[in-house]
């Protein structure tokens, strides 16, 4: 089993530490070796979508530095890893573009790279819960991860149950979600109401800053199952 | 503008605010649902046919001024009359010319995009020529004094109730009931005697075939049929980028075209004029125009928004965005709405004045990119136009040195890609000048390019999360206004992910 460098995304080092202490206890369930590379920070992806592209470079540039040595890099976040894919061969060009088209390449979202590149589906998780799942734009539009966290969760017992639009947009967008906070919550209520309409008693992504956009404006209505990101459901099921 | 504002406000968050707080409005795009599903589908289920599609919409922008030079020269050859506009007003002057010269008084309208961009029922009527739309869903945004809010179904903003109220001001004090074929039936009998009144017949083209000088009109109500048939002279606006190579592509562009737009495999009508009237024909304009509209879209050649003119109007991006499906068409105040018309707006600004704000108003979720039947990376060029748009001024789009060497498509085998500029050019281009939101970014970029300054920073953010408890805050203040205007925001947590990395404190919970 690979040496896993660990991506574990700023929102997450700083806001959501759990998802990232998860994403360790399943990479070494699946038998992965964990290292975390203390000099990382962000991937620059608020820079990029706000127009800043030579910012952007300045993190990407860093964020390659720190992870080139890896062999396998893996982050839970579906859009912090597409930031790597989509994004920095996209703003770098020359020597550098191809340097981070390798390193794009040895780069996974969390649940794709155990139930796709290892094919673990079974990590010892049992669940007794019912789950509805929304696929975060990044992770599925950009990466095609599409049923990576649905299979994981199954694999462990979950009951699954699909909203009408599990692939809409819940309108947080990043740096979206403060320029037009008023099209961003009205996006979230849309969400939050057809999780609802499903009974699940969870609304489990891959993505933290989604979860945070939905449980924020959750607080605030009262609407929907509570958001939690998959491998925070999935290693509540392994043993301690 | 003479056109009745339906969502007011200065900014693009105003006009959002106002369309979302119309119960009304709101009830009318629930209709736009089906067509969610619709372009998702098509999205999904045809990838040989869009793979073909969009190659070959692709070989003509790989040289469009000779492929426009093909289709003039073979319509000089059938007899139709070739302008060139470069601006919209240039279209306008030479319309308005025919209009005079040919002593019009009465002009019939299908359906079209590019006569919205030049505002040319306006200009028409100023000028004394009556102008009626015949489209339906056009004919009820032009009595109600209204832009079209998608390019597609155009009246999509409005309920029933408010369609047949819009109407009743044209019929003569007759109540029209609330029910879907009273009303085409009325409009229908009304239209008719308008269209048999018209002299001038003006169209667009969704297609002008380069080959045979074919322009190709798709209607569902065939109303450009009637456009085309009965007036004596005929003006069809043709935008550069609607030149597609040869008839024999149509049976692939038509079909996705039809599809990505309202699910169907090829619409009600299909209407193909090659050439004005010939002896011994019975019907068709006796003089043919083609007014080759540009309006800045050669300028795009050549760089990483040329792919933007790859579009052929199906409105699938529209039907799919979550934006546009809660804040409609006249909240983006431009003639092109949805995530095509946040791109496009601002590119074709003459002055860099329109537009500037929409290319922001999108949380870059993808779906237009994922439904673009021609594969338009809509996401991607949005997050370019960002960049471009920190600049003062029109958007001076960098020129490729060196464009990927392109072989004409009819040589590959359908579903063999094609080169796409976007995704060549990167996306950092030097000498961008200097502005204060660029110095907090290159400030913050340069402090966290250092672990030190990264911890230093959060440090500082986590003591002051400290001092609140239960790690979420509703609090309006200033740092934290735009998000908690509308949501609570999580504060850090009391130890961050590294700090329990290092005592490996591995609780999920």
């Amino acid at each position: 089993m690979p040496t896993v460098g660990l991506f574990v995304t700023c929102v997450v080092d700083q806001i959501v530490p759990q998802v990232g202490m998860a994403a360790v206890r399943l990479l070494e369930a699946a038998g992965c070796t964990v290292e975390f590379p203390a000099e990382q920070t962000c991937c620059g992806q608020p820079a990029c979508n706000a127009g800043e592209p030579e910012a952007a470079a300045v993190l990407a540039r860093h964020w390659i530095d720190v992870f080139g040595g890896y062999d396998a890099i893996v982050g839970p976040s579906g859009s912090c890893v597409a930031m790597v894919h989509h994004w920095y061969p996209r703003l770098l060009g020359g020597a550098e573009r191809e340097r981070a088209r390798e390193l794009a390449a040895r780069t996974f979202e969390l649940t794709s790279f155990l139930a796709d590149e290892l094919a673990t589906l079974e990590l010892g998780a049992r669940l007794d819960a019912t789950v509805t799942v929304h696929d975060s734009c990044h992770g599925l539009r950009n990466l095609g991860v599409r049923d990576a966290g649905r299979r994981l969760l199954e694999a462990a017992g979950a009951t699954l149950v699909e909203m009408s639009e599990p692939e809409t947009c819940c309108g947080f967008g990043g740096t979206f979600s403060l320029d037009h906070p008023e099209i961003a919550a009205p996006l979230a209520d849309a969400k939050l109401t057809d999780a609802a309409q499903t009974e699940a008693r969870w609304l489990a992504s891959s993505d933290a800053a989604c979860l945070l956009h939905l449980e924020g404006r959750r607080r605030r209505t009262g609407a929907g199952p509570e958001p939690i990101h998959t491998a925070r459901l999935l290693a509540a099921g392994l043993e301690r | 503008m003479s056109h009745r504002v339906v969502t007011p406000g200065a900014t693009v968050a105003a006009r959002a605010s106002a369309a979302i707080a119309d119960d009304q409005l709101q009830a009318a795009l629930g209709n736009l649902r089906t067509r969610l599903f619709t372009a998702r589908a098509v999205a999904t289920s045809t990838p040989g046919l869009k793979d073909s599609a969009a190659a070959l919409r692709r070989e003509t922008l790989a040289d469009l001024p000779a492929w426009l030079d093909r289709a003039e020269a073979k319509l000089r050859e059938l007899g139709v009359v070739v302008h060139r506009a470069a601006t919209p007003a240039d279209a306008r002057r030479v319309i308005l010319d025919i209009a005079r010269h040919e002593e019009a008084t009465l002009a019939v309208k299908s359906k079209s995009m590019a006569t919205e961009e030049i505002d040319l029922v306006d200009a028409l009527e100023a000028a004394g020529v009556e102008a009626v739309e015949t489209d339906l869903g056009e004919y009820i945004v032009q009595v109600a004094g209204e832009r079209p809010s998608h390019m597609i179904t155009p009246a999509i903003h409005k309920t029933l109730g408010q369609i047949a109220h819009t109407l009743e001001t044209r019929a003569d004090g007759e109540q029209l009931p609330v029910e879907h074929e009273a009303i085409t039936a009325w409009a229908r009998a009304h239209l008719r005697r308008r269209f048999l009144a018209g002299d001038l017949g003006i169209t667009g083209a969704n297609f002008l075939a380069a080959d045979t000088g074919t322009i190709v009109l798709v209607t569902n109500e065939g109303n450009a049929d009637l456009c085309t048939i009965v007036p004596r002279v005929q003006i069809a606006v043709v935008p550069v980028e609607k030149v597609i190579a040869r008839f024999a592509d149509l049976p692939t562009l038509l079909p996705l075209l039809t599809r990505s737009a309202t699910g169907q495999r090829i619409s009600n009508y299909l209407t193909m004029i090659t050439g004005p009237r010939r002896a011994g024909e019975i019907d068709g304009p006796e003089t043919l125009h083609v007014v080759l509209l540009d309006h800045g879209r050669t300028r795009l050649l050549g760089t990483p928004y040329e792919d933007m003119l790859a579009c052929i109007r199906c409105g699938a991006c529209l039907n799919v965005c979550p934006v546009f499906r809660k804040i409609s068409g006249h909240a983006y105040d431009a003639v092109y709405s949805g995530p095509m018309g946040k791109v496009l707006t601002p590119l074709l600004s003459e002055d860099g004045t329109e537009g500037r704000e929409l290319p922001f108003a999108s949380s870059l979720c993808g779906a237009c990119t994922e439904a673009c039947p021609v594969e338009i990376p809509l996401a991607d060029l949005l997050v370019r136009l960002r960049a471009d748009l920190r600049r003062a001024g029109p958007i001076v789009p960098i020129v490729m040195d060196e464009l990927p060497e392109r072989e004409p498509v009819h040589e590959r085998l359908p579903g063999e890609g094609f080169d796409s500029p976007a995704a060549d050019a990167p996306l950092l281009s030097p000498g961008a000048p200097r502005s204060a939101h660029r110095s907090v970014f290159r400030a913050w970029a340069r402090a966290w390019s250092s672990p030190r300054g990264y911890r230093s920073s959060t440090g500082f953010a986590r003591a002051g999360a400290r001092l609140v408890p239960g790690g979420w805050t509703g609090a309006r203040v200033p740092v934290l206004r735009a998000w908690t205007s509308s949501r609570d925001a999580p504060l850090p947590a009391p130890r961050s992910f590294r700090e329990r990395w290092a005592t490996r404190d591995v609780d999920p919970w």
